[in-house]
């Protein structure tokens, strides 16, 4: 990772922007500014050119989803820009307008209580950073917790592969968490994109667009 | 209820409010009934002049005729109007004297029925406790008032204090009858009156159906509101300063040891902290949940499919937003149907509808299971039909044995 990664912050609330802010700077994130609202956000990101850009979704003026529409509307000005949503609540289809913007990499989409655990929050951003792509835990459990038809395919390992490429992680990674051989997790990854339809082809990230398709679905 | 008619024959009556409840209401009469006599007079004026010349003989069989015509036309066409303020004003002041509320007549004659009562029997019987309070009031100081000269009663007279002692001690007795006296014309009164103006017709009873659902549907939309706010304040005041007091509590434990005592006592506080965004953040939900209130009910819906373990479509085709307490109501109709069809119908698959149609919103949740849902067995249908009828909606339930269940709720949404 680059030494210094400059972030613009919004986030409505005062006292829990100063606690991201604080907690950004603590985890060595540089950020270049904070501000209230998705307008403000928009004004920050074309000053700053910032390389992350963290933000509520649910803000002023009408706290609705001001703060989705504009993360997609930088995307789509500038796809090579990470961007992390916080989100009050599941919302697949944000998840899926997210992981749709640009080429799926380099966002993240996450419940807003995870900010808490400061640590894995940390490490989220910078997964993100580094051109990871996060989905919030709890989205892909209730992806998973449904008996649908392409998950049902799926057996309980490599659906728990799944998950784990949802939250960003690596093969190697995944192999730690699951204690299994690296070539193992990489068959498992195998069946599941064989599983899900989802062609080889060099040019497309097919462990997102894995993620992507049942996101697609719900939405 | 407390009532005048009841407290009468408490022993405590005279040490409590009824008898001064009672003073007020006779008193009040007075400028009622006074009130009432002046257009009354005038509209009978023809009689009363007929009156006079019955009694002194004057009376031309034709002359007297017109006037008792011109006297009941005047009485029978402007009298009601006369007497229209009156069951209003008597529905309050009849609260003086008990706690069942009045349903005003609408009906003209009896009102007038009420005016003819006010003019004629009011002045004689309130005259009459008038002039038996005076007397017990004048005995009562007659050994003070002979001083000025004999006090005389008609039949007997005064003239040494003396004398008068015996009068003052027996008005001295029945001074303490003077409330029940007042409590005997007031429920009296009361009892008139409501015999009079009080209405038990269909009309009345549909006028204050009306009413109270009317009120009905202001405290659905205040309890609504007030739901909202509650989930306003609790999350932009509560949960913001929790999540930013949970985040502080992590950061402090980064910079501890491990080793150190307060590394424990700071991971301990953090999950505790953790632990309440979880209920707080299950309390707001429950209160409202804010999906519903960011994004309506059509994405609500979806989500609440979402989450049961059996596959639910949602076909919802909603292009305005309804009204609040519309929307919560199917919102929470649709989720206890849900969770029961997850839990007892034994479906594989299930659907959820909502659609506006002609100024209702229709929300149908159907599954493939085995049917037989049974509101007496309290599975919570109970609470749903009653969840629709404080929205002045309905449920319907088809559930045979064998299945399949279909839950229908119809909630009027005016498009207001």
């Amino acid at each position: 990772m680059s030494d210094r990664v400059n972030v613009v912050l919004a986030e409505d609330g005062v006292l829990l922007r100063a606690g991201l802010a604080g907690l950004l700077e603590r985890f060595g994130f540089h950020v270049v500014a904070a501000v209230g609202d998705a307008g403000e956000l928009l004004r920050a990101v074309a000053d700053r050119q910032p390389d992350l850009v963290v933000t509520d979704i649910r803000m002023p003026p009408g706290f609705h989803d001001e703060g989705l529409r504009a993360a997609v509307q930088l995307r789509r000005d500038n796809p090579a820009l990470a961007v992390v949503a916080l989100s009050q609540y599941v919302q697949h289809g944000y998840a899926a307008e997210l992981l749709g913007s640009g080429d799926g990499r380099r966002v993240g989409y996450l419940l807003k209580d995870r900010v808490v655990d400061v640590d894995d929050f940390a490490t989220a951003l910078r997964r993100v950073v580094a051109g990871g792509t996060v989905i919030d835990p709890e989205v892909v459990r209730r992806l998973l917790g449904r008996r649908q038809d392409p998950v049902a395919r799926l057996s309980p390992r490599e659906r728990e592969v799944l998950e784990l490429i949802a939250e960003g992680h690596s093969n190697a990674a995944i192999a730690r968490t699951l204690t299994l051989s690296e070539a193992a997790v990489g068959k498992h990854v195998g069946n599941i994109l064989a599983k899900l339809d989802l062609p080889p082809d060099d040019n497309t990230n097919r462990r997102v667009l894995a993620v992507l398709t049942y996101l697609r679905d719900q939405a | 209820m407390p009532t005048l008619h009841n407290a009468i024959r408490s022993r405590r009556f005279l040490i409590t409010w009824w008898p001064w409840r009672s003073l007020a209401f006779v008193l009040s009469t007075v400028p009622v009934a006074a009130a009432v006599a002046v257009p009354f007079g005038l509209l009978a004026a023809p009689w009363l002049v007929l009156l006079r010349k019955l009694l002194t003989g004057t009376a031309d069989p034709v002359v007297a005729l017109l006037l008792f015509v011109a006297g009941a036309v005047l009485l029978a066409g402007l009298g009601p109007l006369a007497a229209r303020p009156l069951p209003r004003l008597e529905r309050h002041r009849l609260r003086l004297v008990g706690d069942r509320p009045l349903v005003a007549t609408g009906s003209p004659w009896r009102r007038l029925g009420y005016a003819a009562v006010m003019v004629t029997a009011v002045p004689v019987v309130y005259s009459a406790l008038f002039v038996t309070v005076l007397l017990i009031g004048v005995c009562l100081f007659s050994p003070v008032l002979v001083d000025g000269g004999p006090v005389s009663f008609g039949v007997v007279t005064i003239v040494t204090a003396e004398q008068a002692v015996p009068y003052a001690i027996g008005a001295l007795v029945a001074a303490a009858g003077v409330p029940y006296l007042l409590a005997l014309t007031a429920a009296a009164h009361a009892a008139v009156a409501r015999a009079v103006l009080h209405t038990a017709s269909a009309e009345a009873l549909r006028a204050e159906l009306v009413e109270v659902s009317r009120s009905r549907a202001r405290l659905v939309d205040a309890f609504e509101a007030e739901r909202r706010r509650i989930e306003r304040d609790l999350h932009d005041g509560a949960q913001q300063k929790l999540v930013g007091l949970t985040l502080q509590l992590g950061l402090a434990r980064l910079d501890l040891p491990d080793s150190s005592p307060a590394a424990g006592a700071v991971t301990t506080a953090h999950r505790q902290a953790k632990e309440l965004m979880g209920e707080l953040r299950e309390l707001i939900h429950g209160i409202r949940p804010q999906l519903l209130t960011d994004l309506g009910l059509a994405v609500a819906l979806r989500d609440l499919a979402g989450q049961t373990p059996i596959p639910v479509r949602v076909t919802a085709d909603l292009p305005r937003r309804l009204p609040d307490h519309v929307e919560a109501t199917a919102y929470f109709v649709v989720a206890e149907s849900l969770a029961n069809m997850a839990k007892h119908s034994g479906a594989t698959s299930g659907t959820v509808t909502a659609s506006e149609q002609a100024g209702l919103l229709v929300v149908e949740v159907g599954d493939d299971g085995h049917g037989g849902a049974d509101p007496a067995r309290g599975t919570g249908l109970t609470g749903l039909a009653d969840r629709a009828a404080v929205a002045e909606g309905r449920m319907l339930l088809a559930s045979p044995p064998g299945g399949p269940t279909l839950i229908r709720v119809e909630l009027p949404c005016p498009t207001a």
